[in-house]
């Protein structure tokens, strides 16, 4: 016999193998689901759920796609948290000091609850790549925040109404296009490209017969 | 930070499991001072031949209908060919127009992204419909890396002639080269919106090796490399204002008097509300077809792949390109049972972990090509019985703890922070133990056929753009190919529909190729019972199937 699992989504009583995760368990039931699920392989963040184990006080944080079942587990998901999108220009938001106050001033706000960190379902430090990104430290905030999947359940609990993952999200695009340093092998390649520097050889390799390109292939060296 | 989420006192493996894992304990010394033999270009034709499911007729059936009649497709993309629309019979009113725009593109991933925003910087009005959220896609998952021929020792006529090899030498030439002479620009491109590429501090890219590549052309951002691209992605979209219409699928494309493509019936997949979009310009980028479970396999592709723009755009009209090759990847995840048919990223391989069988041996080089590894591991689980047994079937192993041997400790969670904490999750340390793989469905590599535009040649104002599109990988893709193509073939796209939008006149619209289409089913007696595209997967239990009598 499998063995079954008591579980209770939006509070209503389901019996599911216990090897199955909160998704599928969901669907063993019966949902077919539209909304909370995306990718079904931890990346998107499609699916943040809420749940709390029969009997204690603390509710769990989690992803539904990448977390089993457990007994007594009463669930609730949350497909979709209003974010405070801003709409800024990229090319003129500069990584100074004050552009996460122009931005998303509400993170000097935080009161240091640390529910975020706390309810983040990837377990993060969230609140310590808030504390980067409020002191100025892009580069540090960019790390810290990397992993995130923007479920949004961190900005549901939070007392100072921050959006983080979209905070982590301007500190990395910052990062990656101010404060590291540009390729300038990607940049020349491309302006070679441009100027018609590899035309003539693409033109050869192109007009050979099928065998010749076949003999290139199967004897190309390889970089170690 | 990486903790095991389910503590398990005893260990995640199984007995058998075990006892295997100590055998390739036992040759890992050894296999650290060596490498496995590559194969000759005659034995992986040989092994490709009966071992890869596309090489057979087993799970194929014959398209009876349209542009592409005679040739065969897997049998659930023939069935999706055969079937009636999703609005058949009814008669919609297509003056009742919801949406209004100059370019409509259809689908959220990274090739509906890249393609709204140089079409909104071309000055158009563009809008995308997504049939889940905006970002929910394939492009969101990739974790290997992109592609792109910018160091010194290393050429686009290099590339081109990996893709060429490893696409058995049918890519469409005029568009691989269109691949490898945008990669510098579109790497750029990217940079400059401020995608987090790995780096060295002089800002010099850090490129690794990957399957069939003659050179460490791929660039990464962790292993979450399409995550961060698509979410900046996302996110420029966002900022730019373009209109993003979530949780909203085409279900067919609308023409016009013309002929020409004018816009989409969408469907609101919430509600079932049936919306029409009138365009000058469609973009089709819905992407691939994991979800329809080809040949029965397991799938690393996202909730919504299933071949919807294909279901379409063949409708109006458009053939399709090497819709029977399916690329496997060598190593979904065979175990633990919810992790089934997750990627274990090619990055693994590229970084040193050698696939082993049962008796701890390494029965394939682990740098070869996907289809040639896929095929190796299938050989091995089901022909010379040498696959671990694992709940429901056979797995090999992939051996991890290589990886920091070979380059250090900490390789492992640097390098692929995303891998670690999913198995983490289950109990499996991968620096310590080794994973247990199986191919699983990866990758359309066939799909819409393009022109060097981007555009289609059967209907006019229509482009396509990433995994939708046949062609550019002949009839394999070699990694890191594909998010590139997603760039490149996306920009292109919105770069054309835009220009094409600027001289249009939308004549008045019509969907009579539908009832076209559908009269050719009824006449060829074709009846599946079903409508199509199917926009998701069926995996709802059917709760009543053992009540009734
Ligand atoms: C797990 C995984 C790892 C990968 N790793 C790599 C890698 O390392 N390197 C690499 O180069 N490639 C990789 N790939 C392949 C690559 O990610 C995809 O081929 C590519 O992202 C496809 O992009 P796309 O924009 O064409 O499609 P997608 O990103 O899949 O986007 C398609 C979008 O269209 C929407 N859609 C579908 N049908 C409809 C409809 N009817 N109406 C409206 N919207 C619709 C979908 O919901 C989705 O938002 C990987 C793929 C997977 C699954
Ligand atoms: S469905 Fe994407 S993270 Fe769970």
């Amino acid at each position: 016999m499998q063995e079954m699992a008591n579980v209770y989504f939006d509070g209503k009583h389901y019996q599911v193998p216990s090897d199955l995760t909160i998704m599928t368990a969901m669907e063993y039931a019966g949902y077919q689901l539209v909304r909370g699920c995306g990718c079904r392989h931890g990346f998107c963040g499609a699916c943040g759920a809420i749940y709390r184990l029969k009997g204690e006080t603390r509710p769990h944080f989690s992803l539904a796609c990448q977390t089993k079942v457990e007994e007594g587990m009463y669930v609730a998901t949350l497909p979709f948290f209003p974010l405070n999108n801003k709409n800024y220009n990229i090319e003129e938001t500069k990584p100074t000091d004050q552009v996460m106050m122009e931005i998303f001033p509400e993170i000097y706000a935080c009161v240091g609850c640390n529910a975020c960190t706390k309810s983040c379902s990837r377990g993060l430090n969230t609140m310590q790549y808030i504390a980067y990104a409020k002191r100025g430290d892009y580069e540090k905030c960019a790390t810290a925040s990397f992993d995130c999947v923007a479920c949004g359940i961190c900005s549901a609990r939070c007392p100072a109404n921050i959006s983080h993952c979209l905070v982590g999200l301007l500190a990395r695009r910052l990062t990656g296009k101010y404060i590291m340093p540009p390729a300038d092998h990607t940049a020349k390649r491309a302006i070679d490209i441009a100027a018609g520097k590899f035309d003539a050889d693409m033109a050869t390799l192109m007009a050979k017969p099928k065998e010749e390109i076949k003999e290139l292939y199967d004897n190309r060296e390889i970089e170690k | 930070m990486i903790k095991p989420m389910v503590m398990t006192k005893e260990s995640p493996f199984t007995p058998s499991m075990m006892e295997s894992m100590k055998k390739l304990e036992a040759t890992r010394e050894k296999r650290l001072q060596s490498e496995p033999k590559r194969m000759s270009a005659d034995e992986k034709r040989a092994l490709l031949d009966e071992f890869h499911p596309d090489y057979g007729d087993k799970g194929f059936a014959k398209i009876e209908i349209g542009p592409n009649a005679g040739e065969k497709a897997p049998k659930e993309l023939t069935a999706l060919l055969h079937s009636k629309s999703r609005i058949s019979g009814l008669d919609l009113d297509l003056d009742k127009i919801e949406f209004d725009t100059d370019v409509l593109i259809i689908g959220g991933g990274g090739a509906g992204a890249s393609a709204a925003i140089k079409a909104h910087k071309a000055g158009c009005n563009v809008m995308i419909v997504t049939k889940l959220r905006m970002g929910d896609s394939n492009s969101m998952m990739a974790e290997g890396g992109i592609q792109a021929s910018d160091k010194e020792n290393d050429s686009p006529m290099q590339h081109y002639l990996d893709a060429m090899g490893g696409g058995h030498y049918y890519n469409k030439p005029e568009l691989l080269r269109r691949l490898v002479m945008d990669g510098a620009k579109s790497i750029q491109w990217l940079e400059g919106l401020g995608v987090l590429f790995d780096k060295h501090e002089d800002g010099t890219m850090i490129t690794f090796p990957g399957g069939g590549l003659s050179r460490k052309r791929l660039h990464a951002c962790a292993d979450y490399t399409g995550a961060e691209i698509t979410r900046v992605l996302r996110d420029e979209v966002q900022n730019l204002g373009i209109n993003i219409v979530d949780y909203t699928a085409a279900i067919e494309l609308i023409l016009d008097k013309d002929g020409n493509a004018a816009g989409a019936v969408l469907e609101n997949m919430l509600t079932g509300e049936y919306l029409v979009a009138r365009a000058k310009t469609v973009v089709i980028a819905t992407g691939g077809a994991g979800r329809m479970h080809y040949h029965g396999f397991p799938t690393t592709n996202h909730y919504g792949a299933t071949a919807d723009g294909l279901v379409m755009a063949y409708r109006a009209g458009c053939n399709l390109l090497y819709q029977d090759t399916i690329q496997y990847h060598p190593t979904g995840t065979a175990y633990p049972v919810q992790l089934f048919g997750a990627l274990v990223t090619e990055k693994v391989r590229a970084v040193g972990a050698n696939l082993i069988n049962v008796n701890g041996d390494a029965f394939v080089h682990h740098l070869e090509t996907r289809d040639v590894a896929a095929s190796a591991i299938i050989r091995e689980c089901h022909a010379n019985n040498l696959g671990v047994d694992i709940p429901g079937g056979a797995g090999v192993w992939l051996d991890t703890p290589m990886i920091d041997m070979i380059h250090g400790d900490g390789k492992i969670a640097s390098a692929l922070p995303g891998m670690l904490r999913m198995f983490m999750n289950y109990g499996i340390d991968m620096r310590k133990t080794p994973v247990l793989v199986y191919p699983s469905f990866h990758y359309q590599n066939g799909g819409i056929e393009i022109e060097a535009d981007g555009n289609t040649s059967h209907i006019p104002n229509l482009f396509v753009a990433g995994e939708a599109v046949g062609g550019i990988h002949g009839r394999n893709r070699l990694l890191g190919n594909s998010m590139l193509d997603v760039v490149v073939f996306g920009r292109l796209a919105g770069q054309s529909a835009a220009k094409v939008a600027k001289s249009t006149k939308i004549g008045s619209l019509t969907l009579d190729h539908v009832k076209c289409y559908e009269n050719q089913i009824a006449s060829a007696g074709l009846d599946t019972g079903e409508a199509s595209p199917i926009l998701l997967p069926k995996y709802a239990r059917d709760v009543n199937a053992d009540k009734l009598k």
